[in-house]
């Protein structure tokens, strides 16, 4: 859900940016990292742990804790939430530690 | 492999103040961050700020961040590098940088640490699932992107970040069950908790989270009164529903870097956890290695700013290129620092910094 | 009580009031009860009527015979912990800080808050004054009957 209206922000109309997620075309927008963009989507699962295939979101929002890795155009452990979107990205989550296809 | 004389690793508050000294004294200065903004933590904070006119007191935060970087962007010293992580710090002062799939080698003459701080976590069953957020994390999806996290939230932690967030959650329309303190009483700034207060938001001390629930996503939470002691109290579990939790306990000092090059570091609860060990300029127990802000120490963006401004002069005095007003502005800000921890607040940081001063080690 | 609920006791909120007499033009009341390194309030002052002093630690106290009410210190206060009152007959004006959406506007009656966040009295929203000097803080003129000076603190809208 995105903010439309703030007492202190601004929040303008910015230039769409169509990606795709899990074979889904979506659509985010300019400024959004891969990860806000997904949430604006309602998309807070971004991966699965490893072993007991737990549902993870974003928690840091900064790099830190790893909680967003993802695969972007087939490069896993993307650090999803500081990675700016980019028109025609292939975003899909991880089950694995990461393999390179 | 390219060289600077002076590479600051970090572009938030304490590292744009260090730049800017720094280039001031004609050093060439290369200035490293990860993100794709400067600015650290200051971007995504829409409250003014305290202090006094030194650090821009009755600014919005983000407003003091478009001063900082704007001193630094034009500079002719001063190159830049975003969305730049650091992934090597060698002892001979190499600089190991991943930018774009690229991976450079830097040399440097100093290097300053400014890696600034993580948020800390609170350990309760199913902490794991997508809805329980960092404090930071909640700022930076509002305030930056404009995106909601949740619709009903809880707060952990009463101190100056969980209150201030919590007021923004409720600008940005986000209804705020209430805020959960451990502690018996409020840790943040009396007036920060009296806005809370007025708009209606309980904040409940003495009381923890013992788990949460939910299927793929946040969809309830446990809390429980601690006794005296600050023991859970059986028979007081209570259930809320909510979507989104934010973790505010505190922050612990991002220094990793440094143990690449085996800086020595001290654990010194009253600032924040390990922080590595510091002179009185700032530099580590190796050589031309310096740290500044809140890697060496908990405190607010405004003794960051500080603590910056000096390390930049001292690092430029130990190159022998001293900054022309050196002594004027050390003085400047080694009074404003003081005056910033000077009152019941501060009280904390000045007992951690005579713990730190207490077995000195210094550079070799 | 201030440290436990973050709700000042009546007695800390009398002290900041000046005496009923002097209310009769409009006051600065500094509803801050802590010490922090913070002096924007003081510097603010156009009369100099707030005076903290070199050690910026020390609370804010005012000069109530110097301060014209002029509400300069209103959006000055990162605290948000400055109102200016007034005692006009049976009613007490107030220029209180506003961030929030939606706006009030003049004319509207909106609900009056005190300091637990409880509605105790209808609120007029009599002026609202938003400048690029206040930055995105509304400095809203409100008026509630005088009973409720020294309980009334903020508006909250009627949805």
């Amino acid at each position: 859900m995105r903010i439309d209206k703030h007492p202190i922000l601004s929040f303008p109309k910015k230039e769409p940016i169509p990606f795709i997620f899990e074979g889904q075309h979506v659509v985010g927008y300019k400024g959004d990292t891969i990860a806000s963009a997904l949430h604006a989507l309602g998309v807070t699962t971004l991966s699965y742990s490893i072993k007991k295939d737990r549902p993870r979101g974003f928690y840091c929002a900064i790099g830190n804790c790893a909680s967003c890795n993802m695969m972007v155009n087939g490069v896993p452990n993307v650090r999803t939430c500081i990675t700016p979107l980019v028109a025609g990205m292939i975003i899909e989550r991880q089950t694995d530690k990461g393999v390179i296809r | 492999m390219k060289h600077h004389e002076l590479i600051i690793i970090g572009g938030g508050p304490s590292g744009l103040c260090a730049a800017k000294m720094a280039a001031e004294a004609g050093i060439d200065v290369l200035i490293i961050d990860r993100s794709p903004e400067l600015g650290g933590q200051l971007i995504k904070q829409t409250h003014k700020f305290f202090g006094s006119k030194a650090q821009y007191a009755k600014t919005r935060g983000f407003d003091i961040a478009k001063i900082l970087i704007d001193q630094v962007i034009h500079h002719p010293h001063i190159t830049i590098l975003k969305e730049a992580t650091v992934v090597g710090l060698y002892p001979d002062r190499v600089v190991t940088v991943y930018q774009h799939e690229t991976y450079t080698r830097y040399q440097a003459d100093r290097i300053i640490v400014a890696t600034g701080a993580s948020e800390k976590f609170l350990a309760f069953e199913n902490n794991d699932l997508p809805g329980i957020y960092g404090a930071g994390a909640v700022q930076t999806l509002m305030n930056l992107y404009g995106v909601l996290p949740g619709q009903e939230i809880i707060m952990v932690g009463s101190g100056n970040i969980g209150l201030i967030v919590s007021y923004q959650l409720l600008q940005a329309g986000v209804h705020v069950k209430g805020i959960v303190e451990a502690a018996p009483t409020i840790g943040g700034y009396k007036v920060h908790a009296s806005k809370i207060r007025r708009l209606g938001v309980p904040i409940w001390t003495s009381t923890t989270v013992q788990r949460a629930m939910g299927k793929d996503h946040l969809e309830a939470v446990e809390l429980i009164d601690l006794d005296a002691k600050w023991q859970p109290l059986l028979g007081t579990e209570r259930i809320m529903s909510l979507d989104a939790l934010c973790i505010s306990v505190g922050l612990s000092p991002m220094h990793q870097l440094l143990s690449m090059v085996n800086a020595k570091t001290k654990y010194i609860n009253e600032l924040g956890g390990f922080v590595p060990i510091i002179d009185d300029h700032h530099q580590t127990t190796v050589k031309g290695i310096y740290a500044c802000g809140d890697a060496v120490g908990i405190e607010e963006a405004s003794s960051a700013m500080m603590e910056g401004y000096l390390t930049g002069l001292y690092v430029a005095t130990d190159m022998q290129r001293p900054h022309p007003d050196s002594d004027a502005l050390k003085e400047k800000y080694d009074y404003e620092l003081d005056m910033l921890r000077n009152g019941p607040f501060g009280i904390k940081t000045k007992i951690g910094l005579e713990k730190l001063r207490k077995d000195d080690i210094h550079a070799q | 009580m201030l440290n436990k609920t973050g709700i000042p006791t009546k007695d800390q909120v009398l002290s900041r009031f000046p005496d009923r007499k002097v209310l009769i033009k409009p006051k600065a009341i500094l509803e801050c009860y802590e010490d922090i390194p913070c002096n924007p309030c003081s510097t603010s002052c156009p009369f100099d009527a707030i005076e903290i002093g070199e050690n910026i630690n020390k609370q804010p106290q005012l000069h109530a015979d110097l301060c014209t009410g002029c509400a300069v210190c209103v959006p000055s206060c990162p605290g948000l912990a400055i109102v200016i009152a007034q005692i006009k007959g049976d009613r007490a004006v107030f220029k209180i800080p506003y961030e929030f959406l939606p706006m009030p506007e003049k004319g509207q009656i909106w609900d009056g808050i005190n300091r637990s966040g409880e509605i105790i009295c209808d609120a007029l929203i009599e002026q609202v004054a938003i400048s690029s000097k206040t930055d995105h803080t509304a400095v809203v003129t409100v008026s509630v009957p005088v009973d409720y000076l020294y309980d009334f603190v903020t508006v909250r809208v009627r949805l």
